[in-house]
Formats: C-alpha cells, structure tokens, sequence
C-alpha cells in the first residue's frame, strides 16, 4: 500500500534582504495510514514549514524550490488551487498553535465549525451541528450542547484547543497537522487536551504530523520522531528506539538537558536574618484581590522557586516585592528592614539591591539601545562610573554573561538571539550589583538546549557572587533543576511550601500532586498510565460520594 | 443616456477580452501553472489595464488633449529622473548611504529628490530668481512660454501676472515663504504636541485627563473655521503689522496641528510605557526625563517622523488655503496658495489656450507634486518601521 504522504528531497527558501536563504534543505519524510509522526526540533529548525509544506503551502515570501509532496497519490507541488482547494479542510487539517489568535473573534464556533463540511458538500448544516456536538462530547468538552454556540472569548484557552481539533475532524480528514497545539497551555490543560487529542485521532484512524518542541509531549503522541535541525534531517526513528537510544549527538544532547539537577544547599541557620520577608501581603487591582495574605522567606544565597498555573499571582507578587503594586496591607521586608510600598518611595540603594530579569527578553531590552548602552546605564546611574572605567566594567559585565564584549557591545537587540537576550538581560541585573535577582519565567520562551544553558550561568553566578533567586516558573523541570525551596501558589493564596526535597517526595497537598503528576515524563506509557491512575481515583471519590 | 450604454459596453467588451484572453492562454501554454491557476478576477484586471493603455494611446492622439500630453510627459521625466537619482546614490557616497539606497523604492527616491530640490531652491532663492518678488517688471499678463508670436516674452519665461511681476521669480520665493512657514509651523507642533503626549502617557491620571480633554475640546472645532477665527482676531491685535501677523498665524496653526501630534504621541507612548525595558528604568529609579527622551522617544520615532511629513502637508495646504482666503502670508509676499486665487480667471481660458490658462496651475503644480514627493518618503518610512518586507 503506498504511503498516505510522502515527501521527498523537499527544498524550501524564504526571502529576507532581498536573497533567498534556505529553509529546508532537503528533507525526505514518509507518513503511513494511521500513523502520527512527531517533528520536533529548536525553534527555526524549519519544523512549520515543513508542517504547512505538507499541505502543499508555504507562507508569504517562502517558496519551495525543489522536491516533491505526495499526498495520497496526488502531486501538491503540481496541484491547480482547484485541486488544493478541495482537499484543504476535506482531505487535509490543520491545527494551529494559538487557537484563541486562529479563531475569528466576531463568529460563534459552531458558525466556524460548520463551515468547511457545508462548503465542501460532506455534510448540511443541520447534520454538521449534530456531529460538531458529538465531536465536542468525544474531546470531552464540558456542556458539549451548548459550547458551539459560544464566542471565542467566551471559552478557555484548553477548550479552545479541543474545540479547534474538533473544527479540524469535521470532515474526517485523512491527515491532520498539529502546530505546536498545547505550547501555550498551563500543564494540567495541557494533559486533557493531549488525551482529547490522542483519543479521537486513534478512533478515527486519522494520519497525524505532530509538531512540537516538547520531547516528553511527542513521546506520548507519536508513533515515530524525526528531529530537525536547521532544516536538515538529523535522524528518524520509532518513539521507544528513539527514546531508549538516540544515535546522533544532537538528539543526545536533546535528551541529556532534562538531566541538569543541582543539588539543594544546605538549610539555613536559624539565626540566619532572610535577604527577603515577604510577610501575609494582599493585594488587589481594583476591587479584583490578587493575592491573599502570602508569605515566605527567601535566605541569603538560595534560590526559592515560586511555582504555579497562570493566574495564579505569582508575577503579582513579584510586583508587590519590587514595588510596582503597593499591597493593600502586609509587609516586604529587606534584612530585617520593611521596604516602603510604592518604588517612588524607596532609596537609590534600596531600588539597587532587587533587581528582575523578565521573560520576554524581546520586550525586556529597548531596541533602540546599544548593548553596551543598556548594560552601561545601571553601572553608571548607581556607581557613576563613566569613560573608559565605565567601558571596562561593562566588557567584565558581558564576560561574566559569556558573551565576546568585542564582537556583542555595539550591538542592537535585534541584532542577537532569544539565548543572547537573555544573558544581557542578566547583565543588567547584574550592573546594579544587586543582593537579590527576581528570575520571571525566564527560561520558558527559550529552547531547552539555550534554556539549559541559562540555568547554569545563572547558578554560576549565585556560587560567584552569593545572590539570592527568586524564580517564579511554571515548569517543575525547571524548579527540580535549580531551587532550594519551593513555594507553590494557586488563586493567590501560597498552597504549600518548603525544602525542594521535602516538596518532591510524597505525601503532597492535592494541588501540589495536582502538578507534579501533570509534568509529562520522557515515557511513552506515562500518559496512558497517569490517565488510569486519575480515572481510578475519580472512581473512588464517587465511591465515596455515594457512601 | 447614451454615455451610460457606452460605458456598459465597454465593461462588457473588457470582461469577454479577459475570458477570451485567459482562455486563449491557457490554451497557447498547455495549462501551465501560471494560467491554470489565476482567477477571472486577474485576468479581468489585465484586461481593464490593457483597455487603459489603449484608451491613453488613443488620448494622445487626438490634437487637442495638451495637457494630458503634458501629464504624461511629466510623468515620464519625474520617473527617469528618479531612476537616475536613485541609480546615483546607489553607487555614490557613503556605504551605509547606498544600502539605503538599494532597498529604495522608486517613489520614495522620487520623494526624496523632490524635497532636496524644494529645499535646495527655498535656501537660495534669493540667487537663483532672476528678479525679486514685488518687483513690479512693467509688462503685465504676458503669456507663459516665452514665445513672442503667442503673446509671450523670453525675458519672463513663465510669464508675468496682472500688474507686471515675474511669475518664475514669485514661484520661487514661494517656496521659501510657503514651504520654509510651513517647516517652522510643523516644528512647533510637533515640538508642544509631542512633548505633552509623551508626558501623558508616562504621567497618566488626572494629567492625561486634564490635557487629553482639552486636546478634545480643541479637535471639536473644524480646525480651518477655528483658524480663520483666531486669525481674524489675531488681525486686529497685529494691528497691521504684517510680521507679527505672519508669527500669530504660525502660532496657531501649530497648536491647531499639535491636537492630531498630541494624539498620536500619547498613544504611540501608552504602548511603549508598558515594555518591560521602561518598567526597569523605572525601578532603577529613573527620572522623567530620562524616562520620555532615552526610553520612549527613540522607540516612537518612527511613527513621529512619519506623522511630521504628513502633518507638515497639512500645514502646508493650511497656509496656501488661508493665503487663498487673505488671511495668511499677506502680499506683496509670494505665496503658492495667493497665486492660485490672482491667476485663478486665467483657468477660463483653458480650452482654447492652454498656454495662458498654465499661470495658475503652476504654483498648484508646485504644491501637489511637494504633497506628493513627502507622501512618497513617509508610505515608505512607515514601510520601513512596521518592519514589513517586500
């Protein structure tokens, strides 16, 4: 039986600067009937466009420059738009990484639904309603009924997802294209719709190109991985020979990031006075209360991970700590010293001793500055340095980053890569020659390899110069990496915490389980075994209800 | 009647000419990608554009359409001559210089150009023109062209208005009047506007209300209507003195304009007040002004500088209206838009001879293609600063 797509020698280029520079260099990729074929790689490793060639498109300003895409016996390079035109939505699907930016705000979703089996003639109106709503029951939606006739606004992020899946399955498709469609997702969404996902393409039997730069999420997905870097193939295999033993060094590296592990610092004395006491603060915008008496200490030369879903104040209270938001009442004290609420208020000294890193270094550097100038500014605004002495501080600043100060100080942002960024937004913090780094998010829009790489600078620099962290994440690989200590929130109340070893082994509260359970493992059965282990627990709490 | 059947015809022999057409093509390639897949729609346009090319060529025929002769023309020398300038700079001057140049299209190079000229020649105006503005030369309304025999004059090559001033003179010193009142009037906008709304959007609260709102108050009045009132009232404190009328009017118009400035600076502000780079220079401890021109400014620059061009249009056509009205740049001072309303009967005689009714579309002439030459650069800044690629 020949294969469902078949893609060979593809070669695509896109233009900037007016010339063409390769995408894909030839690339060769095979998918069977039924099969999901997980693409990961770093970002820019071509793994979209390869997604979106095997529909026989590329975007604006890409164009595909040789080989040949198959699709069940029809050459898309060759296709009339006639020909694309019927087998798009019909034949072929695709599922964005962003539902909530690939919906159109202004319909309803059943109006979306319905619209490709309408214009294709597979099903009426009426006929695609009923299915839409069987559709949303399988992918396990709440109130499957009535859902459809929502606007985007007006369902969750992971709904979205799910209902986006479904807009995808309307026709049956024969392959679907799955964009990177749980990145945006807090963990314990991302499970339900990975297990939606999982469900419906093996009932329907659907073929699936499975996108994503989460190794430990293809691993539960796919029944293949090929691994891209910068365009080229670097190898193929099925899931567990790839996950048992990857032969080339890239995927290696791939697999070993997840093995960085820091061992806890010893606990402090007790008469050891905190860098940090952030003492029962509440605070509110508006009327909306954000945080609710929360309080934890942070020691001299430890790191504290603050963990927890989006929404749930952890970025709140580090605005409270630096001062953008007076809390309503409660109290952040600095070595034993209380800060005053609003950053107008406190010293130069005071302002200098915290310092933030942000998450997305893209917004975090003005784009118009110089590196020098950027990493430059704090120096000379706290110490006063100017001239040559202030050049020589900033060049020792970007070493320590591990950055060339001959070849990166004149540089714009723009100019340096997501990695890169990041280490200058380091250097900044580090120019005020700060006590305590408040770390947000900093890793999380970062590939794992570059990732990694940050996490070791930074806890370098805490063994160098004795700073203490704050690092507020959403990612427990992160926090079992590096903290000392774990502060789990949810809804603005602190949930649970306490020495990182403590955290991680069992018994836990609930929500702490909650989470942990939910950080997909490099296991091919894990899923499978988390959703029976949670299954017989909701078993039993009916058990239980009923008794 | 008869000109709406003529029109439908005309439509409909230009749809059968793109069905026949495409048709035809994809007949003649043996169905290749190009023809397979390109619309009606595309083939109607190709067709419409062949229909036009046509219905120029046949214009150009007909012995009276002079100055459709003309346009075209025009045309043709304003495209060479911005090939030329464009293919200049690619290979002269600086190299930071020429890669501009490379990436350039051509109706920005023609914009620029278009300005240098202007500046070069309101600069030194006074060198170039062969006779001063008011001066009063003797011979009045000779005909444009310069040739006897049709009522002209060499010594005035563009010819002479009503009491006997040299109209090439007058143009030129119009574009030191016009265009050099217009460069202050948009500085100083651009200067009140966007300093306050950058202050607002940093600020906020009650100081962004206090200025958004009277900004509203002012941008509720038609701003030509407001403008004429104040200057009338403007006339009767300058109580004659023609300079210190010119200043009132420049001040006028420039916190009219500052309103749009104002507007624009505070809303590009409020999306640049909320990166992370300008919350850090906060928490260092930053002062204001280190916070609105090191922070904010260079990062709404672009946006600014392409609402100056446009502004400074605005102004522009601000000025040659009030001068129309008799309000602004007061004779004997060359102003474009004064010209316009003294040759303004001279149009009757368009249709009959062409060369008299030129006088005053000159100095229209000199307006539109600065409007158009500043446009052409700020489309293109604006390209450039959406960071979009062709």
């Amino acid at each position: 039986m020949t294969p469902l797509l078949e893609i060979r020698d593809l070669r695509i280029e896109g233009r900037s600067d007016e010339e063409w520079h390769p995408i894909i260099n030839g690339v060769d990729l095979t998918l069977g009937r039924g099969e999901v074929l997980g693409l990961i790689g770093e970002s820019g490793a071509g793994k979209s466009t390869l997604g979106l060639a095997a529909m026989g498109y590329v975007r604006d300003g890409v164009r595909i420059s040789g080989g040949s895409v198959m699709f069940d016996g029809i050459d898309l390079m060759n296709a009339s738009t006639e020909e694309k035109r019927s087998l798009l939505g019909r034949r072929i699907a695709y599922v964005a990484q962003s539902a909530a930016a690939s919906f159109n705000p202004a319909h309803k979703l059943i109006d979306q639904h319905v619209e490709a089996p309408v214009r294709h003639g597979v099903q009426d109106r009426g006929e695609s309603i009923e299915d839409a709503i069987e559709l949303y029951a399988k992918l396990r939606l709440p109130n499957p009924e009535e859902i459809g006739f929502r606007y985007p606004h007006q369902v969750s992020g992971g709904q979205l997802q799910r209902a986006m899946t479904a807009m995808a399955m309307s026709c049956r498709p024969d392959l679907i294209i799955f964009d990177e469609p749980t990145t945006a997702l807090d963990v314990t969404t991302q499970i339900e719709v990975l297990a939606a996902i999982r469900d419906i393409v093996d009932q329907f039997g659907t073929s699936a190109i499975y996108i994503t730069h989460d190794l430990a999420v293809v691993a539960q997905m796919a029944d293949r991985i090929k691994v891209l870097l910068r365009g080229d193939e670097v190898e193929t295999a099925p899931t567990r020979e790839m996950l048992d033993a990857p032969r080339e060094d890239y995927t290696k590296s791939l697999w070993a990031v997840r093995g960085y592990h820091r061992p806890e610092k010893p606990k402090p004395g007790p008469e050891s006075v905190p860098i940090l006491a952030v003492e029962g603060v509440t605070a509110a915008y508006g009327e909306q209360v954000v945080l609710n008496e929360v309080s934890f200490d942070i020691h001299p030369g430890r790191t504290v991970a603050v963990v927890g879903e989006s929404g749930s104040g952890k970025s709140t209270t580090a605005r409270v700590i630096t001062g953008l938001l007076p809390p309503r009442s409660g109290v952040v004290r600095f070595e034993g010293e209380a800060l005053p609420p609003s950053y107008r208020q406190r010293s130069k000294d005071q302002l200098r001793q915290i310092q933030m890193i942000y998450q997305m270094a893209d917004t975090a550097l003005n784009p118009r500055q110089s590196i020098a100038q950027i990493v430059g500014r704090p120096v000379r605004f706290y110490s006063g340095l100017k001239g040559r002495r202030l050049a020589a501080r900033v060049d020792e600043l970007l070493e320590q980053i591990e950055l060339d100060p001959a070849i990166y100080r004149d540089r714009l942002p723009g100019e340096l890569s997501g990695g890169q960024k990041q280490r200058v937004g380091i250097a900044r913090a580090l120019a005020a020659e700060p006590r305590l780094i408040i770390c947000d998010e900093v890793t999380s829009a970062l590939d794992q390899l570059v990732a990694e790489g940050i996490l070791k600078l930074l806890a370098r620099l805490q063994d160098e110069l004795g700073l203490s962290y704050m690092f507020i994440t959403h990612d427990l690989a992160t926090v079992k990496a590096i903290a000392d200590e774990v502060v789990v929130m949810k809804e603005g109340r602190v949930i649970e915490q306490g020495p990182k070893t403590e955290m991680f082994t069992p018994p836990h509260h609930p929500y702490t389980d909650l989470l942990l359970s939910s950080v997909p493992e490099m296991d091919p059965d894990w899923l499978d075994r988390l959703l029976a282990e949670r299954r017989v627990e909701a078993l039993g709490e009916a058990a239980t209800d009923k008794m | 009647m008869s000109l709406w059947i003529w029109l439908l015809g005309a439509l409909a022999a230009i749809a059968a000419l793109a069905w026949i057409g495409l048709w035809a093509a994809r007949r003649l390639s043996g169905n290749a990608p190009r023809y397979r897949d390109m619309s009606y729609g595309v083939a109607f346009g190709y067709a419409l554009a062949l229909a036009a090319i046509a219905a120029g060529i046949w214009l150009w025929m007909k012995p009276g359409a002079v100055y459709f002769r003309w346009a075209v023309m025009g045309f043709a020398i304003c495209a060479v001559a911005a090939f030329l300038f464009r293919l200049a700079g690619r290979h002269l001057g600086p190299e930071r210089l020429k890669r501009q140049f490379r990436k350039m299209p051509l109706t920005a190079a023609f914009g620029i150009l278009v300005i240098l000229i202007y500046a070069f020649v309101a600069i030194f105006a006074g060198w170039i023109a062969p006779h001063g503005q008011e001066a009063v030369l003797g011979a009045a309304n000779v005909v444009p062209g310069g040739d006897p025999a049709m009522g002209g004059d060499p010594a005035f090559p563009l010819g002479t208005d009503r009491i006997g001033r040299d109209i090439l003179s007058r143009l030129i010193y119009g574009a030191q009047n016009t265009v050099g009142l217009a460069f202050a009037t948009t500085l100083l906008a651009f200067f009140l506007g966007g300093s306050l709304g950058l202050l607002a959007a940093v600020v906020g609260g009650w100081l962004d209300q206090v200025l958004s709102r009277g900004v509203d108050v002012l941008m509720a009045i038609p701003s030509l209507i407001f403008a004429l009132l104040l200057l009338t009232i403007a006339s009767v404190w300058a109580d004659g003195a023609r300079g210190l009328l010119t200043f009132y009017m420049v001040l006028i118009i420039a916190v009219i304009d500052s309103t749009r400035v104002f507007r624009l600076a505070r809303s590009v502000g409020i999306g640049i007040v909320v990166m992370d780079y300008v919350e850090a220079a906060k928490l260092r401890g930053e002062g204001m002004g280190h916070l609105v021109f090191r922070e904010i400014l260079p990062n709404a620059m672009a946006p600014l500088l392409a609402e100056f061009g446009l502004r400074f249009c605005f102004v522009f056509l601000t000025i040659a209206s009030l001068s129309f009205l008799g309000v602004g740049i007061q004779p004997p001072l060359a102003d474009w838009g004064t010209m316009v309303r003294d040759l303004a009967q001279f149009i009757n005689f368009a249709a009959f001879a062409p060369m008299v009714a030129l006088a005053p579309l000159l100095p229209a002439l000199a307006i539109a293609i600065l409007t158009v030459g500043v446009n052409f650069v700020v489309d293109w800044m604006l390209h450039r600063a959406s960071g979009l690629k062709s």
